[in-house]
């Protein structure tokens, strides 16, 4: 069997996301089913958030319906940021009705939602065209059946940061797309300080999917704290790009030995915000909750990468793309590459690095929202794993 | 200048002045202008009944929003990590050459801005860049100055 045969017997063994389905059956089942037992279903799926922190969607849902409120909102976050993820984009193009379904799901099952947001990235606007026009018949769609809830697109302008959800708000509001204070989360109090729900493409299309094969068939799929499957993203140094849909529990090294070069020396997972996982740790990390989380980016380099550039590269990306309001990301970014430079040139001993390391821990306990905590994920393992590379 | 005034008034009779309207707004300006003049700042935050700081606050945060002339076209070119290890070094160069301005200028006729950007989400089929909303994706030096054509 050839590479290729042995991963579209992967792929075929799920086709959840990219599988064509008639979405308006699944809402008709679903809208006269009682809240609750959809809610049960998603629950009994164990689907996780599908962007990156895991999140479980039935807990989420759970939350914001419990909160009294006669009005809540309903949002996908398709603000597709993270370097090295691009599958959100690959779903809005060829499957968008699964994910308005998606929310049309989730706007029953919680209830009072009278409008959805779908917040798109500026870079995807070449999909908005399109997407407005497939919207425009779902909406009426959905008001043929007499259920009270619209959807709207509103377009981002430029800000990875704006990916957080609490930041999404705040630029959905019109203003600065900065992270808030959680407590009280999103559930509690989001968008205009009502409950609200804000889940990413791929989840959604993962919740119409489990209301049309039901719960137990995707129990089917995955591991015990990992089930069902997820979109994978694989990029750089790599035999096959693009988008492939696996099952969740797979091992680094059996990803590597199907979409790599034969020379990959190590696979970051995650995006840049994610972990490097080193050729000898391959045998022994699963893809998955327990043990690297993925929101679907998997970027592979091969021996004739150096990890510096590497490291440098993100840590550009991230000093541009803090959002400056807390000192430790704001500060922190800057430093480390600061850093970094500093010990390449000589000018800082090789020890400089552990003192950068324990910063980089700090800005994991201190920074407000998920990116400045993440940025430790990629510094330290790549500084760990590939020390000389840094100093050399 | 009252042209701006007069845009400005349109826009935001049609999206409405409510705070939450501030980043459309701010887009549609964009569109027009291609950036947000200290004049179309100052119009707008007359229109919506708020301070200049917090629209120029709100502008400058965005990428996508510039607070300084830009051209007709504005070129995009991913310089995150796929991009950069797929060699849009070299795109840089051919596209510096063809238009004789650096990374980050605007070519003397008003034309093109040349700019980097993070991740654009095509990371599988790297060099990727954007002129204005359009994708060029799995560039060549020949490729990304073809593109350029399309806008001479």
């Amino acid at each position: 069997m050839t590479k290729t045969d042995i991963i579209n017997e992967h792929t075929k063994k799920v086709n959840l996301i990219f599988e064509d389905c008639n979405c308006w059956d699944i809402i008709d089942k679903v809208l006269s089913m009682p809240p609750d037992a959809v809610l049960s279903d998603i629950n009994a799926s164990g689907l996780k958030g599908r962007g990156g922190a895991g999140f479980p969607t039935g807990l989420k849902w759970k939350s914001a319906k419990e909160q009294p409120s006669n009005e809540r909102f309903v949002i996908c976050n398709a603000d597709e940021g993270e370097p090295g993820t691009f599958k959100d984009r690959q779903i809005l193009h060829e499957r968008a009705h699964k994910v308005f379904t998606g929310m049309t799901l989730c706007a029953h099952t919680i209830g009072n939602v009278s409008k959805g947001y779908l917040y798109l990235r500026a870079e995807y606007n070449d999909l908005l065209e399109r997407l407005q026009k497939d919207l425009d018949e779902f909406n009426e769609g959905l008001k043929a059946r007499n259920f009270p809830f619209t959807i709207n697109i509103i377009s981002g302008s430029g800000a990875y940061v704006c990916g957080e959800e609490t930041a999404l708000l705040d630029s959905m509001e019109g203003k600065r797309g900065e992270p808030r204070n959680k407590p009280p989360f999103p559930t509690v109090s989001g968008f205009k300080g009502k409950p609200t729900v804000i889940n990413n493409v791929e989840t959604l299309v993962y919740c119409t999917m489990i209301m049309l094969i039901g719960p137990e068939e995707f129990l089917k799929l995955g591991t015990k704290d990992s089930r069902g499957a997820k979109v994978f993203c694989i990029s750089g140094d790599a035999d096959v790009k693009g988008i492939y849909e696996l099952e969740l529990g797979m091992k680094v090294d059996e990803f590597v030995e199907l979409f790599g070069d034969g020379d990959t020396k190590a696979v970051q997972v995650g995006g840049s915000s994610g972990h490097c996982v080193p050729r000898k740790k391959f045998s022994e990390t699963f893809l998955g909750f327990e043990g690297v989380p993925t929101g679907g980016s998997m970027m592979l380099f091969n021996s004739s990468r150096s990890m510096y550039h590497v490291l440098h590269n993100y840590l550009e990306f991230f000093q541009e793309e803090s959002c400056g309001l807390c000192t430790p990301c704001r500060i922190g970014c800057q430093q480390l590459l600061r850093g970094i430079e500093a010990v390449k040139r000589g000018e800082k001993p090789s020890t400089y690095l552990d003192e950068l390391i324990a910063m980089a821990r700090t800005m994991r306990i201190a920074s407000k929202c998920g990116l400045g905590q993440s940025v430790p994920n990629p510094f330290i393992s790549i500084v760990e794993n590939f020390r000389e590379e840094i100093i050399y | 200048m009252p042209q701006i005034e007069e845009l400005v008034r349109n826009i935001v009779s049609k999206t409405g002045a409510d705070r939450e309207n501030l980043l459309p707004i701010l887009q549609e300006v964009t569109r027009h202008e291609r950036y947000l003049s200290e004049e179309a700042l100052t119009q707008i935050a007359k229109a919506m009944d708020i301070s200049c700081a917090e629209v120029y606050g709100v502008a400058s945060f965005y990428t996508f929003l510039d607070t300084v002339p830009r051209g007709q076209n504005i070129i995009r070119i991913c310089k995150t990590i796929s991009c950069y290890m797929a060699g849009k070094d070299k795109i840089v160069r051919a596209i510096e050459k063809k238009l004789r301005i650096k990374l980050g200028e605007t070519t003397p006729d008003n034309r093109f801005t040349f700019l980097a950007t993070n991740c654009i989400g095509w990371c599988h089929k790297g060099p990727a860049m954007l002129i204005n909303d359009k994708v060029y994706t799995e560039l060549t030096a020949e490729k990304a100055v073809a593109a350029l054509e399309e806008y001479l």
